[in-house]
This record gives C-alpha cells, structure tokens and sequence, in this order.
C-alpha cells in the first residue's frame, strides 16, 4: 500500500525486472568477462608475487576466488544459491603472514563483490570484551558495526575463551558474535586467527564457532630459502641491499637462528635485518670525515650481520 | 483535521512521502556515510514539534562503513520501541559544520492522534494560541498502547 511513486537507484530496477533478463547487471557469461570486470586476477598475481611460500594458502584462495566467480556467472543467468558461508579461521606460528594475507583476502573478496566495502577491521580481546557486567555486548556490538560491509580479523582469539574464569565476559563477546555470523552473512567476512594449537583448544571448547567457519586455513613455517628470500624483499622495499658476500652470510646466519628457540618466521627476518641496520648506522657514525655515497649508504656489509649474537652463540 | 489532512506527524525529511522501506533508508544512510557522516537512532513518544532532543538510543555511530552496521541499531531500536516515533540524525563533523544535517522518521505508532489547539485568556481581551498532542495527555510509556 505504501509503494513509492519515485524510483530508487539500483533496487527498484531489480525489483522491476525478473530474474531471467537480469543479465543487464554486466551480463558476463563466461570466467574472463568475470575476471575483466573484477580485476581480481591482478590482486591474486600481486599476492603471487608479494608472498613468498605458502603455496596451500594460496590454493585455498584460488578456489574461494574461482567458486566466486562461477557464483557471478550463475547469478548472471538466474540461478540463485544462497551466498556461500566464507569466515575463516586462519591457524600458524608467528610471523607465518597471517594479518597479511587477511588484508589481501579483504582486497579479493571486494573486487569480487562478496563484501560491499572491502575494508578490514583488525581486533583484538580487548576490543571486544568489557571490563564489567554489561559493558561487552555494546563494545562487541559496536565493533561488528564498524565492521560491516568488510572483514572482521581477530587477531590471538583464543584469549577470547578463558576456560579457567567461569564468569569471564569472553564467552558473552562469543556468542554475539556467533549470532552475527549466522544472521549476516552477506553483510561481513570474520577471520580468527592465532597460534594452531591453541586455536584448536578455543575450537573444541566452543563447537559453535568452529562450525561456523567454513574455511581452516593452516600457514605452514617458512623453509631456510623462502626466509632469505622474504629478507631481500623487506631490503628492498626499504631501499638497501646486500654487499657482496653478506647475503651468504645472512643465509648462514637464518640457518643457525632457525635452531634457537623462539624463531618468529618473517618477523624474525625483519627484526634480525633492523639489527644489521642498526650496526651498519653506527659503523658509518663512526667514521665523520668520510663521504658517504648512496652506495654507503645503501649497502648491508657482511661485518653488519656477523657481528650478531648468533655467530657468536655458534662459534 | 485541516492542518494535518494526513493524520500523520511531519517532521524532518521525506515526511510526506510514503514510509520509506528498509532499503531505502540503508540508500540514505549510505549517502550519509559517504558524506562521511555518523549516524545516530532517536526515540521520542512525545510529537510535540518543539519537542527537539529526542532520546538516543546506543551511542551514535561513528566510524563506520556500511549501512547494515546502522540498521542493525535500527532494528534493535524498533524491537525495542515499535509504538514510539523512530528517526535517524546524520552528524557532520566538519568544522564550522558540527552540525546536525539529516534527519527523518523511519518508525510511528500506528495510530497517531495528531494536535489540538488550546486557547488561553490573555491580559485584556489577548488570545494565547498553542498546540497540544493528544497522545500526551496519558503519561510516558503508556502512549500508543505500548
């Protein structure tokens, strides 16, 4: 009774017009015109080339990309099916490109049109739960808020769950969002990520969850190549490089590093490489008369990365 | 009623349109956020047209992205009020701004009663005119049979 005499932009039209001629929305009929319409081939060769290893994540991201885009062709052609559910749980050891690859998987899923806004809201426990009674469902609530239209990635959330305190306000934070997750699932991606074996206990505790989450996605460590390779690339976007010698150097010394306890993948590489630079400014400090060329500037020298703890550890 | 042959209040934007559907009111909302504003629900069972500062309900919403994060206060809101007046208030932030600049009614009671005039002797033979809203002549809460 109360049918509007104005037309809105977008709905109405489809409202109007009946499925079957509904290919007007891009019409694509085949996985290229898809492809061209959604640029997603560039985003999937830049997370080719940007990630180094984890060749089973990057299957799995092809096939949500592929189910994806023969959904677009489907619906193209007035075959509806229910959006598929794609919350994720992503499980690994430190420094594995866990957030990384959240960020690119917010990116995919925008240009493929399964989220509306393809932003990425990163949280924690303590964005979520409250500090006393009534405070964790408005704190949850309004971060699913910020959320909608994108992808929500809570990052360690196993602390969620705290089995030890029965009162503890985590589980309220939980079952909020297990509701949201089955109630919108057109309107928001939730990624859970943290460390394998103690997102396997938060699983098993909370069966609701983990049936919710289609995908389990498991980041394998990194191999002794793969970490120098991710070394050269974190130089290079910060526009240093290797002397000669120093990248064998480095080879060896992520070869001993890898045996010491507390090996935090990548951002190991990263800190170790934040260490050499830090010799390699006072190695330059130190000589004032000097000039200092670009080439001096920019060069990791082998004494920068020997005179580390490890070597010394080893010898 | 001459002064409102619609029996319905108007007030604020899109007033005497049609009641907006859902998704029309997600399409202002999402031209609110890309305006960059920050929405906020309002509440009030009292129509009176000075009757300015509704009610909040949850805290006004700032940051966000999509308009299915607003209508979920939205829809929370009606679960909560359905016989009370409901509209979105758009904030802009910006400076010099800082203002409110939308605002419309996306819920009413289903029977709205409208206003009488009250006259009031004045000094002299003066005449003080008001408006009166019938639904208020019951006590909060109990307007609308809610």
């Amino acid at each position: 009774m109360n049918a509007p005499l104005y037309s809105i932009p977008g709905s109405a039209q489809a409202a109007a017009t009946p499925a079957p001629t509904a290919v007007a929305d891009g019409g694509a009929r085949t996985v290229n015109e898809v492809l061209a319409q959604s640029q997603i081939e560039a985003v999937m060769d830049e997370l080719e080339r940007d990630l180094v290893g984890l060749a089973p994540v990057k299957a799995r991201i092809r096939d949500i990309s592929a189910l994806l885009v023969i959904d677009k062709l489907r619906r193209n052609l007035g075959l509806e099916a229910q959006a598929p559910s794609l919350h994720m749980s992503f499980t690994g050891n430190p420094g594995t490109g866990k957030t990384t690859v959240a960020m690119r998987m917010a990116q995919i899923l925008h240009r493929l049109g399964y989220v509306r806004k393809g932003h990425l809201v990163a949280v924690t426990r303590d964005d979520l739960v409250g500090q006393y009674i009534g405070h964790t469902a408005p704190k949850t609530k309004e971060v699913l808020k910020k959320a909608m239209g994108g992808v929500l990635f809570i990052d360690e959330a196993y602390y969620l769950y705290r089995p030890e305190n029965e009162r503890d306000y985590g589980q309220e934070a939980i079952e909020i969002l297990l509701q949201v997750m089955e109630n919108q699932r057109d309107d928001l991606v939730v990624i859970l990520a943290g460390y394998k074996d103690r997102m396997d206990t938060f699983f098993k505790s909370n069966p609701g969850m983990s049936s919710r989450i289609a995908h389990h996605l498991d980041f394998p460590d990194y191999a002794g190549d793969e970490l120098l390779q991710i070394g050269e690339r974190m130089l290079g976007g910060m526009h240093y490089r290797f002397g000669p010698g120093a990248r064998e150097v480095f080879a060896e010394y992520l070869g001993l590093r890898l045996k010491q306890p507390h090996f935090a993948n990548a951002r190991s590489v990263r800190n170790a490489l934040d260490r050499a630079r830090l010799r390699q400014a006072s190695r330059l400090f130190a000589d004032r008369d000097r000039t200092l060329t670009k080439d001096d500037l920019s060069t990791i020298d082998v004494a920068d990365l020997r005179a580390s703890r490890v070597f010394a550890a080893a010898s | 009623m001459m002064t409102n042959p619609t029996g319905r209040l108007t007030q604020g934007q899109f007033s005497f349109l049609p009641d907006l559907t859902d998704a029309e009111i997600a399409l202002q909302i999402e031209y609110g956020l890309k305006k960059g504003y920050a929405w906020s629900v309002e509440y009030t069972d009292d129509p009176h047209p000075r009757n300015t500062y509704w009610e909040m309900y949850g805290n006004p919403m700032f940051d966000l992205k999509d308009a299915a994060g607003v209508m979920l206060e939205l829809n929370a809101c009606r679960k909560t009020f359905p016989n009370h007046y409901i509209r979105m208030m758009a904030f802009d932030s910006t400076r010099n701004t800082e203002s409110i600049t939308m605002s419309f009614i996306v819920n009413r009671p289903a029977k709205e009663p409208g206003f009488g005039l009250s006259r009031q002797e004045g000094k002299g033979r003066s005449m003080h005119y008001t408006v009166h809203s019938y639904a208020t002549d019951t006590p909060e809460g109990e307007r609308y049979g809610s």
